[in-house]
């Protein structure tokens, strides 16, 4: 029998499609892989073997029947842990939400669910989709299959490593500061932040309700655009959701056509802090592109310099009021506090959120609460407001000259476990690239355009609101592209894992 | 350009931050914070000088008003769902500890 595992998502839909193959054999090979190397990597913290194959059995039966099924009917998923899933638990990575298994899912998974693809299971996260690196899931670091030693990235370090290590062959992620892109940049793996809005936030246990989206986690940019189509569109159930048609993203991915386009590459990203090999693997794609016949132009986006500071005061103000309601009253973790008799209310609440938050779910509440204090208001929260409508000026002048943006995802390539753990500065600027989409909206996707000593180097585009598609055209033809250089598409270059029996 | 705030923060103003976030925070914790925040909170106050009086701020990526959805009745939680979850119930009501009787 073949391995199902390396094959993309549209060729596990085509063999469905042609019956060569069933979604039970795809699943419980995806299953039998997730046995035998998940001890090494942990990208999972929970997996759903009964309940994904039960899935797979109904789409066959389904399929046998004759029925009009969606394109990725019968295609595993694997779904960061920050999703409600109805009987499945979700706990964000925190002590907070251990064994919480919501009555209801998500707006994404029941559009997964009805599309017809199986739940492998849920991905492990920095806790709350607070870090870059994983380190902060209360359940243990997810180890990035490129290099066990080394950090898959954060916080969705759990669905990139996953659709790396050939766990699975798509992943749902989420990107707040660049959850879903650098871990895709280095994790060798394609990522896509949607426009703010374009995919339902219902479900989704908000970080910062501002800036939150989800989005697909995968292995080539097409099967991003097949995942995309599924999870997008309008939602009543979530207010700030767009109503507007979701952007052809699957018919971009197959055009892959960049002559005549224009591609800003932003002067402020991309020099002083980003690796020598990241600038250089990034350098080289824009000289593919173009050879291509793409219209490489330079663009400043001067605002950029103070996206990292905006972000770290509006992130943790929404932070300190959206996690107020982890009060252990109604869900969640509930302690007394010791030696107390009979404790009040706030005595219990107060003590289950120091028993409940890690650190970094506390330095950010902390800061929050500090930033939206009376007093200090104007000062930070109020004046980093100000910025992130300069930011979003400086898209809209920057996509008036150019189609796309470019830049290199994450200034440098995969580093060791703990090696910046103790500064929390050194981390937050790891996500100095992917930050100005989401303060402004605006949709950006990273993908793999080489190693650097060994490791991968992702790259980004961005598009202006509701240009997601241009994402994926861009995308697909620089996939293409490289492909066609190295002879060898990106994904057989991922080393092979020890595999236990 | 406006007066930069100072970005001082004692391990007292943290403990009191700490209590109005209601967390009970350890002495070691209170420790670590208290310069953790200072750090931090000196790289971000450069936007305090950035944007002028004349820029307008933004709070949300899409500005929409108004947002309403169908008025159709859709099913909710059973009273059995919502509760299965919660720390301590009785008689189809959440079991909270005491709310009277603080300080």
């Amino acid at each position: 029998m073949s391995d199902l595992t390396r094959l993309s998502a549209a060729e596990l839909a085509d063999s469905l499609a042609s019956g060569q193959t069933t979604s039970v054999e795809i699943t419980q090979q995806h299953l039998d892989r997730i046995a035998a190397v998940d001890g090494q990597i942990n990208a999972f913290l929970h997996v759903d073997p009964d309940g994904a194959l039960a899935a797979a059995a109904e789409v066959d039966r389904r399929r046998a029947a004759g029925e009009d099924l969606a394109a990725l009917a019968g295609v595993p998923v694997a779904v960061k842990d920050v999703l409600a899933t109805t009987g499945l638990p979700t706990t964000c990575g925190s002590k907070m939400l251990e064994g919480w298994i919501p009555p209801y899912d998500a707006t994404v998974v029941a559009r997964l669910k009805a599309a017809g693809m199986p739940i492998l299971g849920k991905t492990n996260m920095d806790e709350f989709a607070m870090g870059s690196s994983t380190e902060h899931s209360a359940y243990g670091p997810t180890r990035n299959p490129w290099d066990t030693s080394r950090i898959p990235g954060g916080s969705g370090g759990g669905s990139a490593a996953a659709v790396a290590a050939f766990e699975a062959p798509l992943a749902i992620g989420t990107d707040t500061g660049g959850s879903i892109r650098q871990p895709g940049a280095v994790t060798g793996t394609v990522g896509v932040k949607p426009t703010y809005g374009g995919v339902s936030r219902y479900g989704l246990v908000a970080m910062a309700s501002s800036l939150d989206q989800a989005g697909p986690v995968t292995r080539t940019v097409l099967d991003a655009a097949l995942l995309h189509e599924v999870m997008a569109g309008h939602d009543v159930r979530d207010s700030t959701s767009l109503a507007a048609e979701v952007p052809p993203v699957v018919a971009a991915a197959r055009r892959a056509d960049v002559a005549g386009l224009r591609v800003g590459v932003i002067t402020e990203l991309g020099g002083e802090g980003f690796e020598p090999g990241v600038r250089a693997r990034f350098d080289e794609s824009l000289e593919l592109l173009a050879k291509a016949g793409a219209e490489i132009v330079e663009v400043s986006c001067p605002s950029f310099e103070h996206a990292l500071a905006a972000y770290y005061l509006v992130m943790p103000s929404e932070v300190s009021s959206n996690l107020a309601k982890f009060d252990a009253m109604r869900y969640g973790l509930r302690v007394s506090p010791e030696g107390v008799v009979d404790p009040s209310a706030e005595q219990v609440m107060a003590a289950s959120r120091d028993a409940g938050f890690g650190d970094e779910v506390k330095r950010r509440i902390i800061l929050g609460t500090y930033a939206l204090s009376s007093g200090y208001y104007d000062a930070y929260y109020g004046s980093a407001q100000k910025v992130r409508t300069l930011i979003a000026q400086d898209f809209e002048n920057a996509f008036a000259k150019v189609d796309v943006l470019a830049s290199p995802t994450a200034p440098t390539v995969a580093w060791p476990l703990g090696e910046k753990l103790d500064d929390p500065l050194a981390m937050y600027l790891q996500d100095i690239a992917t930050i100005p989409a989401n303060l402004a909206g605006v949709p950006g996707i990273s993908l793999p355009v080489g190693l650097s000593e060994g490791l991968p180097v992702g790259l980004q585009f961005l598009a202006p609101a509701l240009g997601d598609d241009r994402l994926y055209n861009a995308g697909a033809a620089l996939e293409r592209l490289l492909t066609e250089r190295d002879g060898a598409a990106f994904a057989s270059l991922i080393p092979e894992l020890e595999v236990a029996r | 350009m406006k007066a930069m705030s100072s970005p001082e923060i004692s391990r007292d103003d943290v403990a009191h931050l700490a209590s109005l976030a209601r967390i009970e925070l350890s002495d070691d914790e209170l420790d670590r914070l208290g310069a953790d925040l200072p750090a931090i909170l000196e790289h971000v106050k450069v936007v305090q000088g950035v944007a002028g009086a004349d820029v307008p701020a933004m709070s949300h990526p899409v500005p929409l008003t108004n947002v309403f959805r169908p008025d159709v009745v859709t099913p909710g939680l059973t009273p059995e769902q919502a509760l299965e979850m919660a720390p301590a119930s009785e008689e189809q009501r959440f079991l909270v500890p005491k709310i009277l009787g603080e300080e």
